[in-house]
């Protein structure tokens, strides 16, 4: 079953007269419990993808259905209870809330979005903080960890309120080789253990290999899908 | 709602050193008005007890028409005995009411034999007209503390200027409503300091005195002096007596009456509103002290923490929750200022009155200031401030709140 279908989308950004078209008829879907890469090199169009994926961008024309619902027309509001209820988010640069320890970043999400009880609270969250390995750094404030451990920090956020989708924009390309390794293999083991779908943008190849589906994208162009062991050609190439 | 505080209180003091110098700001506004409000408060009351107390009591009736023209003690618009008891049948049913005093008040010509001038005399019974303004015993600075018959009091200045002292005979000299002339001896039973300063003519005699030397064939006055029990309920006890002295007509069908508080009888009343208006204007610029540090730092908020707002957005955060965490920064920052500021001029004041500072006024010399605030107050100018600085803070949270998450992310 299909968690993400996206049919002919498309994203233009106007600055003065000048129009870029940063997606170009893209179409792809995404099955439920898959662990997807968007590969490309800079400006290709892999973070507005996932933007428009997160709903935290509208499509200039096309559509997106996430989770059996059409998100290319959700409001500010509307989006955010959508994204709260959905989807986890895990980003480049970890954007850890500088203020929470490690327990509350992970808390937040169910505590400002769903609002949860304190006892399931801590009961999940303690289930995702030794999940990923930093039940030692619980009471520690983002300042105080590696990049490693703050993007376990980021995994274990955006995994804490069972969401059906998570989105990683570039979630390596701040650590190191070795750290980052671990960190797609620590996404993968929640995938397989959570069957939590997984959709990262990349385009570090030490990584994409990880992946079981990729997509390559160029000039805001899907150029091909490859699922691992299975090429597919022809359908969604431009 | 607590978490919500918690990270607002944790996001004030990341920023210690800017919180701290906005907090310090909004302190020493809040102290600083307090101590204004309590100190000129503290100098209205003392200034509005001497003249109420020494003179004028805190409401006053007359005849309709008589204040227009008191500057001349107008003898034809006294009071004659049936309208005085229609009054005094009036005041003993008032409750509020602690004494009242018939004065009669004329103009007279004063001589010490050798060279005279004019007085103004208030022609009173000793013991209501002290009953009435207690401080009037007080300003007798030497003599008996009373007013016998065939004696006056003679203004400090007036006594100077006329070289007259305690036990010398002198002369008055008034003119009755016939237009008859009459003088009348009196030994100087003691000399009255005066209340407002330079200027004080007003002497006073015994009413009978007063009556004799008006030849006044049947018992009249000029107005009645009363003291309330409590000051607070003048303009309560004022449209009461008005509304009822209001329906007395003369035969005319005019009204009878006119009841006056000590604001309309005095100039000073002016000088007690310019005050007030000063206070509302140190209120303003506090206002606009808070209104602009909050409003500062919450925008300086918003902007260093555009990406984090992005984050919490992206996660899943509603407008709404995020326009209460920015107007909680606010809240916080006005109420931190508001308490230690309302401590700090508690402070102050304590001091002040420790220190006992005198001042002058008019002729009273070595006045003790004796500065309190009420809670009233302390809370009215604290909720003010918080008001306001939440009002502040809502601009930036609006915009935080407003900021697309895609944006906010990409925010450098």
């Amino acid at each position: 079953m299909d968690l993400v279908t996206a049919k002919k989308l498309n994203k233009d950004y106007t600055t003065g007269k000048v129009t870029v078209h940063a997606l170009e008829d893209v179409s792809f879907s995404i099955a439920a419990g898959s662990f997807v890469s968007f590969v490309g090199p800079s400006g290709s169009g892999k973070t507005t993808l996932l933007n428009l994926i997160g709903c935290l961008d509208r499509p200039t024309a096309g559509k997106i259905n996430v989770a059996g619902k059409d998100v290319s027309l959700l409001d500010r509001r509307s989006g955010a209870l959508f994204r709260g209820q959905n989807i986890g988010f895990i980003f480049q640069d970890f954007n850890l809330i500088p203020v929470l320890s490690v327990y509350e970043n992970v808390e937040y999400p169910l505590v400002m979005v769903k609002g949860v009880n304190v006892k399931d609270r801590r009961k999940r969250v303690m289930e995702l903080i030794e999940a990923v390995g930093i039940e030692p750094e619980k009471d520690k404030y983002p300042d105080q960890l590696s990049g490693g451990q703050k993007q376990r920090v980021a995994v274990a956020r955006a995994l804490v309120t069972s969401p059906k989708l998570v989105l990683a924009d570039e979630p390596t390309a701040n650590l190191d080789t070795k750290t980052a390794s671990m960190i797609i293999g620590l996404m993968k083991k929640m995938r397989d253990d959570l069957g939590t779908t997984f959709i990262f943008s990349t385009h570090d190849f030490r990584i994409v290999d990880a992946a079981e589906v990729i997509h390559t994208l160029r000039d805001g162009k899907l150029l091909e899908s490859k699922q691992k062991n299975t090429e597919k050609k022809g359908e969604q190439n431009v | 709602m607590f978490k919500l505080v918690k990270i607002a209180l944790r996001n004030l003091f990341r920023y210690k050193r800017r919180t701290f110098l906005t907090m310090s700001l909004i302190t020493i506004g809040v102290a600083f008005v307090l101590v204004f409000i309590s100190v000129t408060a503290s100098f209205k009351s003392m200034m509005i007890g001497e003249i109420t107390d020494s003179m004028l009591g805190h409401i006053q009736i007359h005849k309709k028409g008589y204040v227009a023209s008191i500057d001349n003690l107008p003898l034809n618009l006294n009071l004659n005995q049936k309208a005085f008891n229609k009054v005094k049948q009036l005041l003993d049913q008032v409750p509020e009411i602690e004494s009242y005093s018939p004065r009669i008040k004329f103009g007279g010509v004063f001589s010490n034999f050798v060279e005279s001038t004019n007085i103004r005399l208030n022609a009173v019974d000793p013991e209501k007209e002290f009953a009435t303004v207690p401080l009037l015993p007080s300003r007798i600075m030497n003599g008996n503390k009373t007013i016998e018959n065939g004696e006056i009091l003679v203004p400090e200045l007036l006594a100077k200027g006329m070289k007259v002292g305690i036990g010398d005979t002198v002369v008055v000299i008034a003119t009755n409503e016939d237009g008859s002339v009459n003088g009348y001896q009196f030994i100087v039973g003691g000399i009255l300091r005066s209340v407002t300063g330079p200027g004080g003519r007003d002497g006073y005699i015994h009413i009978e005195d007063g009556r004799q030397i008006l030849r006044l064939e049947e018992p009249e006055i000029s107005e009645i002096a009363i003291r309330l029990k409590n000051f607070d309920k003048i303009d309560e006890v004022e449209a009461r007596l008005q509304g009822k002295l209001g329906k007395e007509k003369n035969q005319q069908g005019q009204p009878a009456f006119e009841v006056h508080s000590w604001k309309q009888l005095t100039p000073f009343f002016n000088i007690v509103r310019m005050i007030d208006v000063m206070t509302f204007f140190i209120q303003l610029m506090l206002i606009a002290v808070v209104l602009i540090s909050v409003m500062n730092v919450m925008l300086m908020a918003v902007y260093e923490r555009t990406r984090e707002i992005g984050t919490i957005a992206a996660i899943g955060t509603l407008p709404g929750r995020i326009l209460s965490m920015f107007v909680i920064e606010g809240f916080s920052l006005g109420l931190m200022g508001a308490v230690s500021g309302a401590v700090l001029g508690s402070l102050a004041l304590f001091i002040l009155n420790a220190i006992k500072i005198s001042f002058n006024f008019g002729r009273q010399q070595g006045l003790i200031l004796t500065s309190s605030i009420s809670l009233s107050d302390i809370l009215t100018v604290s909720v003010i401030v918080v008001v306001v600085a939440v009002l502040a803070g809502l601009r930036p949270a609006f915009h935080a709140s407003r900021l697309e998450p895609i944006e906010a992310l990409r925010h450098v």
